[in-house]
């Protein structure tokens, strides 16, 4: 059964997806400016859905709104797939989300009921960004583009670059995972500076060799340079953030170079991964063979837009 | 499809369940209460005093940012400044919680049952440094037209972080183990902080300005008393002393 594309359907993904990064910059500003605690009870804050927006509360309560608007988008995009979808794999991943979505709601009541123990702030974080990822990844599979590109045959060098491109994605999720470790105090700055030029090499080489496959593919080629520019951005980034956070730790406030920075740094982070991956999903697309025939039939081209227009 | 909308609600709503039965039990505290032991003889009791000193230029005063909250910076004329290293002119150093660290095994004391003020006033804790025996109730109160978090973070006792509305109700509570110094912090005003030294007996002070302490009544024998400072650490020093003696030490922090 052929998918159509569903442009209403897409721009709601896009604008979960755009919805989530603003919950991830909220979270980070929560962190960054200590206020994590600022609103001692949960689901509530301070027994009520309007608390005193002051000092730390601002930033605390924020982040619970966002995180309720991100939540019932989520809920809406469930439901819309669940109507529409003809594909299963994306029922079940838009499913998936929504159990993502509703688990980081407990993990982030965990981190402020039980004053934010160290292994749930870190899953809080990683969390964050998985599902932020999942939110892009659906709005990929609802996008024109996936729905109608041409696939083309499968070479040894394409399927080089699809491998490299998984693995840096893997690469770049680890790399967040020590992140989240360093900035919660699980874990020192070293991994982390070893994940850092882990990822720079992972991505060079897959940079490389989907040069070198000559897919000749639009998105796949913007992915790529996407990607290149984040990692480039977030080396910068991790540097100026480490800096400022290190000068901050004599502070008796947290000051603001360090909250802008560590808050981009974490922004930059999550649009990499979500880069990575929609290159490594892009390329799969792309480079599917004949023996993925059944796979490709579930992917739905050749498209119908929305309407019955071909 | 429509089984799997409904399974979509029914997991929105179970989630939406969990949310609101999610608040945490406090657990509950027991205090350090030693065996009967030896009591405190006056007539042979002796006293320990002193002065904490400072030496070389003490870090410059920080300035505080209290836009954050325009309550907080209405409460003050101009720009709010903090001494983390608090001197006199002759480098007697304030705020250093100095105790018996060690001599004082086997002893018991009567618990302190008198309420000790935290205040809260202007958007900073009132005193920055408070020392309070083990069980011993702290009032915690609000003073300003803000509302304050009180969230004290110890590594041995149990961790709290309660809300305050403006002027409100004070808040009474005890730590059950000894600890130098607990942090307390409040998240709303992230410049605020204090904090609280939690000791098992009752030979402790806190140096004001000129730094002078003085350990009254205390039983003869070897002690080792420790000075600590939120920012300059601990240093220790041993003392003996004998039946009805008096004996004066200083304690001296390096600056850079």
């Amino acid at each position: 059964m052929h998918t159509p594309y569903r442009p209403r359907l897409h721009r709601y993904a896009l604008a979960t997806a755009a919805a989530t990064l603003l919950l991830l910059v909220a979270g980070g500003l929560v962190t960054s400016n200590d206020a994590g605690l600022s609103v001692p009870d949960w689901p509530l804050s301070y027994g009520s859905l309007f608390p005193p927006m002051v000092g730390g509360i601002v930033y605390e309560h924020s982040h619970r709104v966002i995180a309720a608007l991100v939540g019932l988008m989520t809920i809406g995009l469930a439901v819309w797939l669940a109507r529409v979808e003809h594909r299963t794999w994306v029922r079940y991943l838009a499913y998936a989300a929504l159990a993502l979505v509703v688990l980081q709601g407990i993990l982030g009541g965990l981190t402020v009921l039980f004053y934010m123990p160290r292994p749930i702030s870190i899953a809080h974080a990683t969390m964050a960004q998985i599902f932020f990822t999942t939110v892009a990844a659906l709005a990929l599979f609802t996008s024109q583009w996936w729905l109608t590109a041409a696939t083309r045959p499968s070479t040894k060098a394409s399927r080089r670059a699809v491998q490299f491109a998984r693995l840096t994605t893997l690469t770049i999720l680890a790399q967040l995972i020590l992140g989240a470790a360093y900035r919660h105090g699980g874990l020192g700055i070293t991994p982390h500076l070893l994940g850092a030029g882990a990822v720079l090499v992972a991505t060079s080489w897959t940079n490389r060799l989907v040069r070198r496959a000559d897919f000749a593919v639009g998105v796949v080629t913007r992915l790529r340079i996407l990607l290149s520019s984040l990692v480039g951005t977030q080396i910068l980034l991790g540097f100026g953030a480490w800096w400022a956070v290190v000068r901050n730790q004599q502070a008796l406030q947290p000051l603001p170079e360090m909250v802008g920075l560590t808050v981009a740094h974490l922004a930059c982070g999550a649009l990499t991964l979500a880069t990575a991956t929609l290159l490594w999903l892009a390329l799969h697309r792309v480079t599917m063979s004949a023996e993925s025939a059944d796979l490709r039939a579930t992917i739905g081209s050749p498209a119908l837009q929305e309407g019955g227009r071909r | 499809m429509k089984v799997h909308v409904m399974l979509i609600l029914v997991s929105a709503l179970l989630a939406l369940g969990n949310l609101s039965c999610g608040k945490k039990e406090e657990a509950p505290t027991t205090q350090e209460t030693p065996a009967a032991g030896k009591t405190v003889d006056p007539a042979t009791a002796g006293t320990i005093s002193g002065i904490v000193k400072f030496t070389g230029t003490p870090p410059p005063p920080v300035r505080l940012r209290m836009d954050a909250d325009a309550a907080c910076a209405r409460m003050h004329a101009g720009a709010v400044q903090v001494r983390e290293v608090e001197t006199d002119a002759s480098g007697g150093l304030a705020r250093v919680v100095v105790y018996v660290k060690e001599g004082l095994e086997g002893y018991t004391f009567p618990p302190a049952t008198e309420a000790i003020e935290l205040d809260q006033e202007g958007c900073m804790y009132k005193p920055r440094v408070l020392a309070v025996r083990t069980g011993q109730p702290i009032e915690i109160l609000n003073s300003d037209d803000t509302t304050h978090n009180i969230h004290p973070i110890p590594k041995v006792n149990r961790e709290w972080n309660r809300s305050q509305p403006p002027k409100g109700e004070k808040i009474v509570d005890s730590f059950a183990r000894q600890e130098v110094a607990i942090p307390v912090k409040c998240n709303i005003h992230p410049w605020m902080q204090a904090y609280i030294a939690v000791i098992a007996h009752p030979y402790f002070q806190v140096t004001g300005e000129s730094g002078t302490f003085e350990l009254k009544n205390l039983p003869p024998g070897t002690y080792t008393l420790e000075a600590w400072h939120e920012k300059l650490g601990t240093t220790t020093q041993q003392v003996t002393l004998g039946p009805n003696e008096a004996k004066t030490v200083e304690f001296v922090f390096q600056g850079s």
